[in-house]
């Protein structure tokens, strides 16, 4: 078989990169070890935030995301039909709160450097806190409101770019694991291997998320990717109560650890099926998927602390996943200097949904020589914040 | 002294739980409903007893020899109104246990553990759906059954009993037995399909005697009340203003397509289907029991899981009704116990022909796949978040999945309240998921039932693991 690029994982950063190449007019090749959008992407609660980020490469990303989805989500609307669900793109808006005393300076200051790179805060007094959230416990202690937070439903994105991707030639692969890696005599990766054929391909992107350390080691490169456990529980379905995406502080600092116990921060917000989904755990306890209830006890009590009306509402479900975490907690989106040929687009962690589109768009322009709407260079694997989590170069190498 | 932990108090736990006494454990028996007996047994609780549950059940004697024997041995502590909501396995395997009326705030809350556990929650009973089956007077027939027997409550005046399997026979007299009249009981399987099933090596019948009784007082009673029992035959639709009217019935082929032509339409104002049992899988899944091609839960001659110390008896390692609950209860107790494995020699020789019964229900009344024929592209496939076939059918295909993940969360089929344990099953036939892996279907629910946000919150938060 033969390909412009191979991309390995069918989940939503993949089918985004297969897109916008396939969009670019390039021959795409998808191969997923099981079906498509059945991973991570299904295992998340759809955020596209640019609250929790700070300045920096990752927040400028987020903001081109924030701008990019509007017009992503009513591309697939027209090109896919009525017929196909709606991703459900929905610019609700993120209401951050503080519920400790020591906690509300930091939130306001945290805001405050945001709004400096061009993010939409607004400084909330707790009277107009509780008017944009009316169950909101009235202890909090701050409130920044964050108008760009907006969500989206991530299977259907995902399943939706992959169809979009399939409609302009794309042919996806499910149930094929990748064994090793072609490459001509000078060492170039020119395709990969699954266990029933080869595909020649002048690129191969590795978009397996929390596996892409696995994928990128079958290849015969390395990339420092660990999986992080989340955990997202579920009520049963009740009148609207919660409006925007509301969560605490603490979430800033969940995301941004290194620590790898257990951390928690309840992120709390309606789906259109009138659910409430209350997130989430993060936890490095390698691809280890055994239930913990006391990671659901630790979720259960921090979304007390913010809605205490949730006290006898059921909850009915519980799902968890693994996060693509990268040590120095930037996506890696980009060749690979070690191994011309070879290219990632992974590393996300908890903000690949929101960041997935970007992230196609980047790599197809950086593939096909357009001019990129972002310095790629923050996200190169050669970066040198991530130079310490690679192996030396051996002396010659490239 | 061993100690021994049994989930469900039905014919398999209650078996279980005694044999393990007998074995010298210690034993703690728990079932989320009020009472002993599961669903089999249901009957009046015991602040009404009622002098007819010996009329109303079978092996009512041998229920009331196992209920005596429990209440009178100290060595079982009997645990009601407790609802395992998870299975964790992180240390060793541990149920997380809820106990209280089951909609009360403040449940208490305990972690079980076990040197050994028996898994018995039995199953439920599944409904294939057809147009008009979401309307009010539309039951599955085990919740009529379980009415019928534990309140004593007819679903109606006029009721039609059908869909498939010998449990149609005993929900007609419980009916019956609660004042409705029987319009008739309509059975899917064909006699060709009946005669395989029934009649090919009818000695090996013999070994389940008791079941053969129980079937033929079944058909005695029809005999008695005439009530019409016809094979071949499904409910294709239920018709009415905002309830049940009237039921359409259809005569179908060996692959239970309907045969156009033959619809006659029936005034009711009950309906009352099932196509067969679902076993209640979402416990051993969580425990990490291997799940059989057949999805039951697969287990040795001793009913070991492929988990260490955890054992599983009646239909969740199928469907064989009583005599085969029964006997692997006892044989499951005994072995987790630690009991001597020759003194089930003969207890082994009763489940291998409880094992044929199995199969020749599965012969004679399993589903098959011509079903799909009587839906309408507006039938409603998941009730609880009202998914027609036609959407179902048109995402799949958009998406070209046929993956439960992504399906259910493309349609929202399976994502309600009943998390899939009404459509779950449909669903995966619709879509042609690949259902070889428990692990991966509708079966798996890391929440096995519902819990209270603040229940949960009350839980100790420090994890089991969290260091890397």
């Amino acid at each position: 078989m033969q390909a412009d690029v191979a991309i390995v994982g069918a989940g939503i950063v993949g089918a985004a990169c297969a897109r916008a190449l396939a969009r670019a007019g390039m021959s795409v090749v998808i191969v997923d070890r099981g079906a498509p959008a059945a991973a991570t992407s299904a295992s998340g609660e759809g955020n596209l935030l640019v609250s929790d980020k700070a300045p920096g490469p990752e927040l400028d990303l987020a903001l081109l995301a924030s701008a990019h989805w509007p017009r992503l989500a009513a591309e697939l609307a027209d090109e896919l039909g009525d017929s196909f669900p709606a991703v459900e793109y929905e610019r609700k808006g993120g209401v951050v709160v503080a519920t400790t005393e020591a906690g509300a300076g930091p939130l306001r200051d945290f805001a405050r450097g945001q709004a400096e790179v061009g993010v939409e805060t607004e400084d909330l007094s707790v009277a107009e806190a509780l008017e944009l959230e009316p169950h909101l416990n009235p202890e909090i202690t701050a409130a920044v409101h964050y108008p760009q937070d907006a969500q989206v439903q991530p299977v259907i994105a995902a399943e939706a770019l992959l169809a979009s991707a399939r409609r302009s030639g794309a042919r996806i692969l499910p149930h094929r694991e990748v064994v090793g890696a072609l490459r001509d005599a000078a060492g170039r990766i020119t395709g990969i291997r699954t266990a029933a054929e080869e595909i020649h391909a002048g690129a191969v992107v590795v978009a397996a998320g929390p596996w892409s350390g696995a994928v990128a080691e079958s290849l015969g490169a390395e990339l420092p990717v660990h999986p992080r456990r989340g955990m997202v529980l579920v009520t049963a379905r009740m009148h609207q109560k919660v409006f925007h995406k509301v969560y605490d502080g603490d979430y800033f600092g969940a995301t941004q650890s290194a620590d790898a116990a257990l951390q928690t921060s309840s992120v709390v917000e309606s789906t259109p099926g009138g659910t409430v989904l209350i997130g989430s755990s993060r936890q490095q306890i390698g691809f280890d998927d055994r239930l913990d209830v006391a990671v659901l006890a630790a979720v259960a009590r921090k979304a007390l602390r913010l809605f205490p009306f949730l006290e006898t509402t059921p909850v009915i479900r519980a799902y968890g996943g693994f996060r693509p975490y990268i040590p120095d907690h930037l996506p890696v989106i980009g060749e690979d200097h070690r191994h011309p040929g070879l290219w990632y687009a992974t590393g996300h962690e908890g903000a690949g949904i929101g960041l997935a589109g970007v992230t196609g768009e980047l790599i197809g322009a950086l593939l096909t020589g357009a001019e990129p709407a972002i310095d790629p260079g923050p996200f190169s694997p050669s970066r040198p914040s991530l130079a310490a989590h690679l192996t030396p170069t051996p002396e010659g190498a490239a | 002294m061993s100690s021994v932990l049994v989930i469900g108090a039905g014919p398999a736990g209650l078996a279980a739980a005694v044999a393990a006494s007998d074995a010298g454990a210690r034993v703690t028996l728990l079932d989320s409903g009020d009472g002993l007996g599961g669903q089999y047994w249901r009957h009046l609780p015991a602040q009404r007893p009622s002098r007819n549950e010996a009329r109303l059940h079978h092996g009512w004697a041998a229920f009331e020899r196992l209920r005596s024997r429990i209440g009178g041995d100290d060595a079982i502590e009997v645990v009601t109104e407790a609802q395992v909501w998870a299975i964790e396995t992180a240390e060793s395997v541990t149920a997380q246990v809820l106990v209280g009326p089951a909609d009360a705030a403040g449940r208490e809350a305990r972690a079980l553990t076990a040197d050994a556990i028996v898994l018995a929650p039995g199953a439920h009973d599944r409904t294939l759906p057809f147009p008009g089956w979401h309307l009010p007077g539309v039951f599955s027939a085990g919740a009529a059954q379980a009415l019928a027997k534990g309140e004593r409550i007819a679903v109606g005046r006029r009721a039609v009993v059908a869909g498939a399997g010998p449990f149609l026979l005993p929900v007609a007299q419980s009916l019956t037995a609660a004042g409705a009249t029987v319009l008739g009981v309509f059975e899917a399987a064909r006699p060709p399909a009946l005669a395989k099933g029934w009649l090919s090596k009818p000695w090996k019948l013999f070994g389940t005697a008791h079941k053969g009784r129980e079937l033929a007082g079944y058909l005695a009673h029809h005999l008695v009340h005439r009530v019409p029992y016809r094979l071949g035959r499904a409910v294709v639709e239920a018709r009415g203003d905002g309830r049940v009217e009237e039921v359409v019935i259809a005569r179908v082929d060996a692959e239970w397509a309907p045969v156009p032509g033959t619809e006659r339409t029936l005034a009711a104002d009950a309906v009352c289907v099932s196509h067969g049992f679902t076993p209640r899988l979402e416990l051993p899944i969580a425990a990490g029991c291997a799940i059989g091609p057949d999805r039951f839960v697969r287990v040795d001659p001793d009913q070991r899981t492929s988990v260490d110390g955890v054992y599983a008896a009646g239909e969740i390692t199928g469907i064989g009704g009583v005599d085969a609950a029964l006997v692997e209860g006892r044989i499951a107790g005994h072995r987790a116990a630690g009991g001597a494995k020759s003194a089930m020699d003969s207890a082994r020789r009763r489940r291998a022909a409880t094992t044929d019964l199995a199969r020749r229900i599965e012969a004679a009344h399993g589903i098959r796949p011509g079903w799909t024929s009587w839906l309408r592209d507006d039938t409603v496939v998941c009730r609880c978040e009202e998914v027609p076939y036609a959407r179902l059918r048109s995402v799949a295909e958009a998406t070209e999945q046929h993956a439960m993940r992504s399906v259910k969360l493309t349609t929202r089929a399976g994502l309600g309240i009943c998390q899939a344990r009404m459509c779950g099953r449909t669903v995966e036939a619709l879509i042609g998921a690949d259902t070889s892996r428990g692990a991966d279907t509708s079966d798996r629910r890391p929440l096995a039932a519902p819990i209270r946000l603040g229940d949960l919150a009350e839980l100790p938060t420090t994890p089991k693991r969290g260091s890397a």
